[in-house]
């Protein structure tokens, strides 16, 4: 929970994933510390993703290891792992929120399906999260259908955060957001991650998020992480196509934002 | 003991320690529901010192605690809460007005009037949806007849394969089990009279008048109204049809009219076919279970049937085909975003479709009893 404490809790060593015949990640090696944010960048297709459902089982890897709060996903029981799984909230892509559920019950299906806690204590926590993130009680008895692409995210974002995990896996959070829903939810993220002292995972586009809340960046291309490190890590590096992904229009523009806000 | 209370004149201390995380939150319940103290007490001091480990599930919990002091008109204090658990106190006291706030609920008998009014008023628009339909469909039929070069003559052509030629084969395979079936019953149940003959009557007049044309648009309803309303629902989802309003085409014209003739013009070929079908499933069954040769069969045959039972049958089918094709466009209209209402209406397309079908062939059975025919 502490900050400071920079262990690592998600460990890749060495990773290889493909699909047929096409390589998608080949020998990718990344540490995701204890109380950061970090962004994941790389063009489209470049295994962004993949690495993301790696990390958390939906795709097996072909070499190499992933070693998540300190266990391994390879030769550890089922049980562990199941109790891994009940430590880390992932928020996907389309938000994947149940459409036969009502809103408080998304929230509430990760609580009531890990943890013995009475209906009314259930209830109180799933409102929490919803209003945490900034949905109120009527929001709660909608059904995913009735939802805004903001609000979905928010949802989905409450529902990873059901269990008070310690991971947060985000697949991009901003995506299909206006400029400014984007912006509100990227200071959700920090506020969240440092009232629950979250550790963060976050696949993105976005080059404002990147900016706005992430402590490191890692930029995935050719299967491999080439770069690593802060924001100025980022903007000093020579690889090409990190310097027109950072230093391009886009990116320029980007980076004036934080410092117009700081007015 | 993670929660102890002790009473100092108008004042309770509760004092909190160890760890206030979901996995004891279920121990911590009942203790902090029991924290009440006698009408005398004015406030409660709560020390916090003692938390090592705090979660959402027990913030919660604490929240709950103050919250209900607080609404007895009593003071609530907190002190002692370690720097790194303040966020998240804070936090949930934040939103505490959320959490109490009631989740609204019906009692189950409003809900049941609620629902019985709901079908009634849902029936009634649905009968405005119906009519709108085939309001849309004759308007675009009437500029199609006026500029035949409009009418989309492919999609048409597909259409008719679709529904006609490639549901010819399970058509004729059910029919003739059901011609098959009406025979052998016949004849088991007209045998105690010495009726058996009077069997090829049964099969003849019930084929061609009902059975024939009902069971093929029930299939047809299942097979082909299923899937308009699903083709018509994905591309109303995925806005291929604002897309074609846009673009100065109307959907009724360019999707709707096509499947809806293709259907029209299907159904009787196929009533045709299944009645067919269902006869020599029944003259195969006569001969084999019955003993009666297929020359006997067809010279019953001949004598029982006439053309006004074959002109009864087909009559109906195209009106039938018109029901299911606006029923299942109608339905495949009303798909909103997701795909599970995608799913609901095709059910409800094709409930619709069969029930109305049934309907229809009952009006028309007071009318060619009224008629004579």
């Amino acid at each position: 929970m502490d900050p400071a404490n920079n262990s690592v809790v998600i460990d890749v060593r060495d990773l290889t994933v493909g699909f047929d015949d096409q390589l998608v990640l080949d020998h990718l090696s990344l540490d995701v510390r204890r109380g950061e944010i970090l962004g994941v960048v790389g063009a489209s297709g470049g295994g962004k993703t993949v690495l993301l459902r790696t990390i958390i089982g939906l795709i097996h890897q072909r070499q190499g290891s992933i070693t998540i709060l300190g266990t391994d996903r390879d030769t550890a029981s089922l049980e562990t792992i199941r109790a891994i799984e009940s430590r880390w909230g992932i928020l996907f892509q389309q938000g994947a929120l149940f459409s036969s559920l009502t809103v408080l019950e998304n929230v509430e299906f990760p609580i009531r399906e890990h943890l013995h806690v009475s209906d009314r204590l259930r209830e109180e926590v799933a409102k929490a999260k919803l209003g945490m993130v900034g949905l109120n009680a009527e929001d709660a008895q909608k059904y995913p259908a009735e939802l805004s692409g903001g609000m979905t995210k928010r949802v989905a974002l409450a529902r990873a955060l059901a269990l008070d995990p310690e991971i947060v896996f985000l697949d991009e959070p901003t995506s299909g957001l206006d400029p400014i829903a984007a912006g509100d939810f990227d200071s959700l993220i920090r506020t969240l991650q440092r009232t629950l002292g979250l550790t963060v995972f976050m696949v993105t586009h976005d080059l404002d998020s990147l900016y706005a809340v992430c402590d490191r960046i890692a930029a995935l291309a050719d299967g491999k992480v080439i770069a690593e490190g802060p924001m100025a890590t980022m903007l000093a590096c020579e690889h090409p196509w990190v310097k027109s992904y950072f230093q391009g229009k886009r990116g320029r523009g980007a980076e004036r934002l934080p410092s117009h806000s700081e007015h | 003991m993670p929660l102890q209370t002790l009473t100092q004149g108008d004042r309770l201390s509760v004092v909190a320690d160890g760890s206030w995380t979901a996995a004891q939150a279920a121990a911590l319940e009942p203790l902090v529901d029991a924290i009440r103290g006698p009408a005398n007490i004015r406030s409660m001091l709560l020390d916090l010192r003692g938390i090592v480990e705090i979660d959402t599930f027990g913030a919660c919990l604490l929240e709950r605690l103050i919250r209900r002091w607080r609404e007895d008109g009593k003071e609530a204090s907190v002190s002692g809460l370690a720097d790194r658990f303040r966020g998240l106190v804070a936090a949930v006291d934040r939103v505490g007005g959320e959490i109490s706030r009631p989740v609204e609920e019906e009692s189950a008998q409003l809900a049941a009037l609620e629902g019985i009014g709901r079908g009634i008023f849902d029936s009634g628009r649905y009968a405005v949806t119906f009519v709108t339909m085939l309001g849309a469909v004759g308007d675009a039929l009437l500029r199609v007849l006026a500029d035949p070069r409009r009418f989309r003559l492919a999609s048409f052509v597909n259409q008719l394969d679709r529904v006609g030629l490639q549901a010819v084969p399970i058509i004729v395979l059910i029919t003739f089990l059901i011609g098959g079936i009406i025979s052998q019953q016949g004849i088991f149940h007209f045998r105690k009279f010495g009726a058996e003959s009077y069997a090829v009557d049964l099969v003849g007049i019930l084929v061609l008048r009902e059975i024939g044309v009902l069971i093929v648009a029930i299939m047809v309803a299942g097979r082909s109204g299923s899937s308009y309303t699903a083709e018509l629902g994905s591309m109303k989802m995925r806005e291929e049809i604002d897309a074609l309003r846009t673009m100065g085409l109307d959907p009724a014209e360019v999707l709707i009219l096509p499947r809806v003739i293709a259907l029209v013009c299907a159904l009787p070929i196929l009533a045709l076919i299944g009645s067919l079908s269902a006869l020599y499933g029944g003259g195969l069954v006569a001969w084999l279970y019955g003993g009666m040769s297929p020359a006997i069969y067809i010279a019953r045959l001949k004598d029982a049937i006439s053309v006004t039972h074959f002109q009864v049958g087909m009559i109906k089918a195209p009106f039938m085909a018109l029901v299911i094709g606006i029923v299942a466009c109608a339905e495949g209209l009303k798909v909103k975003g997701s795909a599970e209402s995608l799913g609901l209406q095709t059910t409800s397309s094709v409930v619709k479709s069969i029930f109305l079908v049934i309907v229809l062939d009952g009006f028309f059975a007071m009318f060619f009893a009224s008629i004579g025919m």
